[in-house]
């Protein structure tokens, strides 16, 4: 059955903030794909081991990963399993390193639950459990995206379809009524027609990360070196004692995270072991988390000079620490014990982050994203097509379609009616 | 009442236009004793709209025929007086070859060959009912009372369901001019209860040819090397005659325009739907107010035959109307009108009330052909036809029925189209509809459906010798490029779009390139010009799709797997958790036989499939 089937991936648990997050991956290029992220030999089947994840040959995480050979996974084909850690930026990295592999694409709703169907993995009560599952997650997700979208992504979505029938209609006219009085070229501004939704399209599908961004919160990592005062900090922003605060340097060796709303967004602040060069094991271990959550937050905001191994990243902030030993240095400083500097701090968060969402699109979801990238890809190539010359219509057509599928996404189904619709109002078509 | 009892036949075809002669000619072939009931002998194989057969789409539906050894093809390329190859310029998968027909030769090829198949009985007559044992059909009743037994009937009625003509005001009930209609059989139709909705399609008036002045007009000729319809014609039959052009204008509009209310259509004589693609001239002139003048293309009909008919102008309008209207037209302002053109309307059936084997669901061994099931077009009804013939004679050994699926035939495009989402207008083909256009040629047409028609026996051996020697020169000359190597240098300076110091190339993969033809080939090696040129065209043709047919594959995979999901006809649709009734209803009305069909029924979803899915296997567990 797997045999010539894609192989499929998605996240399996729910999006948003979590301890860990799974990735499930099912389809004859399973294995291939986690040796793809690896850089160890494949465990045997049905072991969870520790492994180094790779994306693009950089370390992004440091997960666990199983494997299952076919006939005794849940779909019933070859699969694996990538265990991550709940951290957004890493889990779309990986599943944007799993969609550029060869013949892998994220699953479509319900799809690992048809697979398990097909080769016969479930039971009849898995079976009559599934229709009352199905109906309530269809109908969380109708509600989901009336919250959300409140139609807006619809009317874009269906604005670059009517533009992209109107398109085909053009193209299918010359293609399809040779005979009848309809022009025998296509008219030269349908490469700039198509060019725009291509970039329409692109820039929604790059803009999905930002509007995730908005509806699930940013981290803001407090780093610095030990006794910086980074968890007096997070105490006076977080308005209460949320960290254990000493004289003593290296008090905090976990991640601590506190919840609040920093100018319009919601923030998750984390609080983290101070850095430095230590043999403490149970301290050294809270660094190198630090140095990790601190990587992949979205935001860091250092305490004093910058410690050896973290790296910042452009409009990241570095504040002169407990300023308020002495009130006459210069520069951007910050109290935790005074509420110094604070409200400029809170200030300067908001507008980082507002920056970066500024640009955000609205769509909701990785697969309508990859939906509308795949789409303005298709269209990229019709454009080339059409520059290189007059081109091959039926070709350029098929490819059109791939770019209307995609919004299919969105708008739901459409077929070949509507484009002959557009035709017959188009054109007087009958000799 | 005088009853006489004929000999027993496997198969009864009602009707023997276009989907009939397919139909018997099918069963006839598959060795079962078939009988076609017509109401005239000599009406085998009328022509009763214009006189030609092919074009977009259509023609691809013609050569798909002739690779099943149907008749349509080769009548065609018979009575052919002009044979031209649409979108001759365009990518080889949109060619659509297209002929006029001399109607006389046309239907005397059809005769012939209706009369040539040994198994194959022409009875004169008019069925007025049908025999039934509860619910399976068991024969016909003629209108002299007699009776013929059969274990299926394939009913090919045409326009002949309550057919009602209209010129102008006028209107009486009839199928063609000059035929009377079928209102007996239609009652026992009606009877089934079946969901049934009316069309109507029109005809222009047929004209003088002799009183048109041909020398004022451009003319039309046909292509200097013929596209023929069948893998078995190697030359023309028939003279070649050209087509005119001429135009409307301001005047005839104004025509058109001052006797709207006296059209049939405009007057609100009729109401149902009429087909987008083949507007009135009323319409035309209505709808596309702005357009100072349209095209006509005046064909004639037949080399001995003085008929001419002007393809552009279909009208309901009255005879005195059309008249005028006709003479204020270039070339034809002494034209002699010998038939005013009409309008018709009739009944059919709401396909989707049909199997994938154009059988009827509650009727058992009762099939349905033709614009009864709401097409247009002798190719959509011929194609039919043939599905219909091959269906009967499986049901009555207890086989399954081929099946045509889109991915291969624009014939199953066709039977899917109809049977799950069901018409809104006269279903025309056009190759749109297939989303597989790029590997569904006219050109490989028998390479997609010969092996199938050998495999069932409805293939004659002529057929079968020559298929495959096409197949073995095919196979040489893929062979033969495959094992040449083109230098990039040499490719790139004959205008083949290649990086001048790139590797050498095989030819296969040369003719995948932009700007590479089986010419620049010839030209750089001389052992290319030795293979067998159609066979050249064909790799070059597979060639120049195959990055784009590489990408429909996992698409077509999907499908795959969903076709192989029956849905069992007692799965009751309304009883499946989750659906909304907009689903319930479509899929009641489709009533698809597998996961694909109800996977391409408008509305559908990745859930509601889900449902389905889990359904039917849940009812599979608790019958196993």
């Amino acid at each position: 059955m797997s045999a010539g089937m894609s192989t499929i991936f998605a996240r399996s648990t729910a999006p948003g903030r979590a301890g860990i997050a799974v990735v499930r991956i099912s389809g004859p290029a399973s294995w291939d794909l986690v040796r793809g992220l690896t850089d160890r030999p494949l465990p045997p089947p049905r072991m969870l081991v520790r492994r180094n994840i790779l994306c693009d040959g950089e370390l992004v995480e440091i997960g666990m990963v199983v494997l299952f050979e076919e006939r005794r996974s849940f779909t019933g084909e070859q699969s694996a399993e990538l265990h991550l850690h709940g951290s957004e930026a890493v889990v779309r990295r990986v599943l944007r390193e799993l969609g550029n592999a060869e013949g892998a694409r994220l699953a479509d709703a319900g799809e690992f639950t048809q697979r398990a169907f097909l080769n016969n993995k479930m039971d009849l009560s898995s079976i009559e459990g599934l229709s009352a599952l199905l109906v309530a997650e269809t109908e969380a997700q109708r509600r989901q995206a009336m919250r959300i979208l409140t139609g807006t992504l619809r009317e874009k979505a269906g604005a670059w379809r009517a533009e992209l029938v109107g398109v085909l209609a053009e193209i299918e006219a010359v293609v399809d009524f040779a005979d009848e009085e309809v022009p025998d070229t296509v008219s030269p501004e349908l490469g700039a027609r198509i060019a725009r939704t291509a970039s329409a399209m692109r820039s929604e599908g790059q803009g999905v990360a930002d509007a995730e961004k908005i509806a699930r919160g940013f981290e803001v990592a407090i780093v610095g070196r030990p006794n910086a005062g980074k968890s007096t900090l997070l105490n006076r922003l977080a308005g209460r004692d949320a960290a254990l605060t000493s004289e003593i340097a290296g008090t905090t060796r976990d991640v601590i995270e506190v919840r609040m709303e920093i100018a319009g967004q919601l923030v998750t602040l984390l609080d983290t072991a101070g850095i430095r060069a230590t043999e403490a094991v149970v301290e050294r271990a809270g660094v190198a988390l630090a140095l990790r959550r601190a990587q992949v937050a979205d935001l860091r905001i250092c305490l004093g000079a910058v410690p050896e191994g973290l790296k910042l990243f452009e409009g990241d902030l570095v504040l002169r620490e407990k300023a308020d030993l002495d009130v006459s240095a210069k520069g951007f400083g910050v109290s935790g014990l005074t509420g110094q500097g604070v409200d400029r701090l809170l200030v300067a968060i908001g507008e980082r982050l507002n920056d970066r969402v500024a640009g955000a699109g609205i769509a909701v979801t990785e697969r309508q994203a990859q939906a509308l990238l795949a789409g303005a890809e298709a269209l990229e190539d019709v454009r080339n097509m059409l520059e290189a010359g007059p081109g091959q219509l039926e070709i350029v057509s098929a490819l059109l379609w791939r770019a209307i599928q995609a919004t299919d996404q969105i708008v739901g189904r459409i077929g070949v009616e509507d484009v002959l619709g557009e035709i017959f109002s188009q054109f007087c078509i009958g000799k | 009442m005088f009853h006489v009892e004929h000999t027993a036949f496997d198969v009864i075809v009602i009707g023997a236009g276009h989907a009939g002669c397919e139909a018997a000619g099918a069963a006839a072939r598959l060795g079962a004793r078939t009988a076609l009931v017509t109401l005239r002998a000599t009406d085998i194989g009328v022509m009763s709209c214009n006189p030609a057969i092919g074009g977009l789409g259509k023609g691809h539906l013609v050569c798909e025929i002739d690779a099943l050894d149907g008749a349509m093809g080769r009548a065609a390329d018979a009575a052919g007086i002009q044979f031209r190859l649409l979108n001759r310029r365009k990518g080889p998968a949109v060619r659509g070859p297209r002929a006029q027909a001399d109607r006389r030769l046309y239907r005397s090829a059809m005769q012939a060959w209706v009369h040539a198949q040994p198994t194959l009985t022409v009875i004169e007559g008019e069925v007025v009912d049908l025999l039934q044992n509860g619910a399976r059909i068991s024969g016909v009743v003629l209108g002299d009372g007699s009776e013929i037994s059969a274990s299926a009937v394939v009913l090919t009625s045409g326009t002949f369901l309550n057919g009602i003509i209209h010129v102008g005001d006028r209107s009486y009930p009839g199928g063609r001019m000059g035929s009377k209609g079928v209102s007996r059989l239609a009652e026992r139709i009606r009877g089934y209860g079946l969901p049934m909705g009316r069309l109507k399609t029109g005809t222009p008036p047929r004209l003088d040819g002799k009183t048109i002045a041909w020398d004022t007009l451009d003319l039309q000729p046909g292509d200097d090397t013929p596209t023929f319809f069948s893998a078995l014609t190697t030359q023309v039959a028939a003279r070649q005659v050209p087509c005119a052009i001429t135009r409307t204008n301001s005047q005839t509009h104004e025509i058109i325009r001052a006797n709207l209310e006296r059209s049939a259509m405009y007057g609100g004589h009729i109401g149902s739907a009429g087909p987008r693609y083949c507007p009135s001239i009323e319409d035309k002139v209505v709808r596309f107010a702005d357009k100072s003048a349209h095209q006509i293309f005046l064909e004639p009909e037949g080399l001995d035959d003085d008929t001419v008919y002007p393809n552009g102008i279909s009208t309901s309008l009255p005879e005195d109307v059309q008249a005028r209207y006709v003479r204020s037209i270039k070339g034809l302002q002494a034209v002699t009108i010998l038939k005013p053109g009409y309008a018709i309307e009739y009944d059919y059936v709401d396909p989707r009330a049909l199997n994938r084997n154009l059988s009827l669901r509650d009727h058992e061994g009762l099939f349905l052909a033709g614009q009864i099931n709401g097409t247009t077009g002798y190719e959509e009804a011929a194609a039919q036809g043939l599905v219909a013939g091959l269906s009967a004679v499986a049901h009555l050994r207890g086989q399954a029925a081929p099946h045509f699926d889109r991915r291969t035939s624009y014939i199953g495009v066709m039977v899917d189209d109809l049977t799950t989402q069901g018409v809104i207008e006269p279903y025309r083909m056009f190759t749109s509809r297939a989303e597989y256009r790029l590997t569904l040629r006219a050109d490989n047409a028998d390479q997609r459906l010969t092996p199938l028609g050998v495999e069932l026996g409805l293939v004659s051996e002529t057929r079968r010798a020559n298929f495959e020697m096409n197949m073995e020169r095919l196979d040489r000359a893929r062979k033969s490029l495959k094992r040449t190597r083109f230098s990039a240098r040499a490719l790139h300076q004959r205008g083949v779009r290649v990086a001048p110091d790139g590797p050498p190339r095989d030819g296969v993969s040369v003719l995948s390139l932009p700007g590479a033809t089986v010419d620049v080939l010839e030209a750089l090696d001389p052992s290319v010009a030795s293979l067998d040129r159609s066979a050249l065209e064909q790799v070059a043709n597979d060639a120049l799709y195959a990055h784009y047919v590489r990408r429909q594959d996992e698409d077509i995979r999907r499908l795959e797997r969903d076709e192989a999901i029956a849905i069992p006809a007692s799965l009751d649709f309304a009883a499946v958790d989750g659906l909304s009734n907009e689903l319930v209803e479509k899929l009641t009305a489709a009533r698809p036989e597998t996961l694909g069909q109800a996977s391409r029924i408008a509305g559908m979803t990745p859930a509601a499939l889900t449902l389905l899915l889990a359904r039917i296997r849940r009812d599979e567990k608790l019958s196993a």
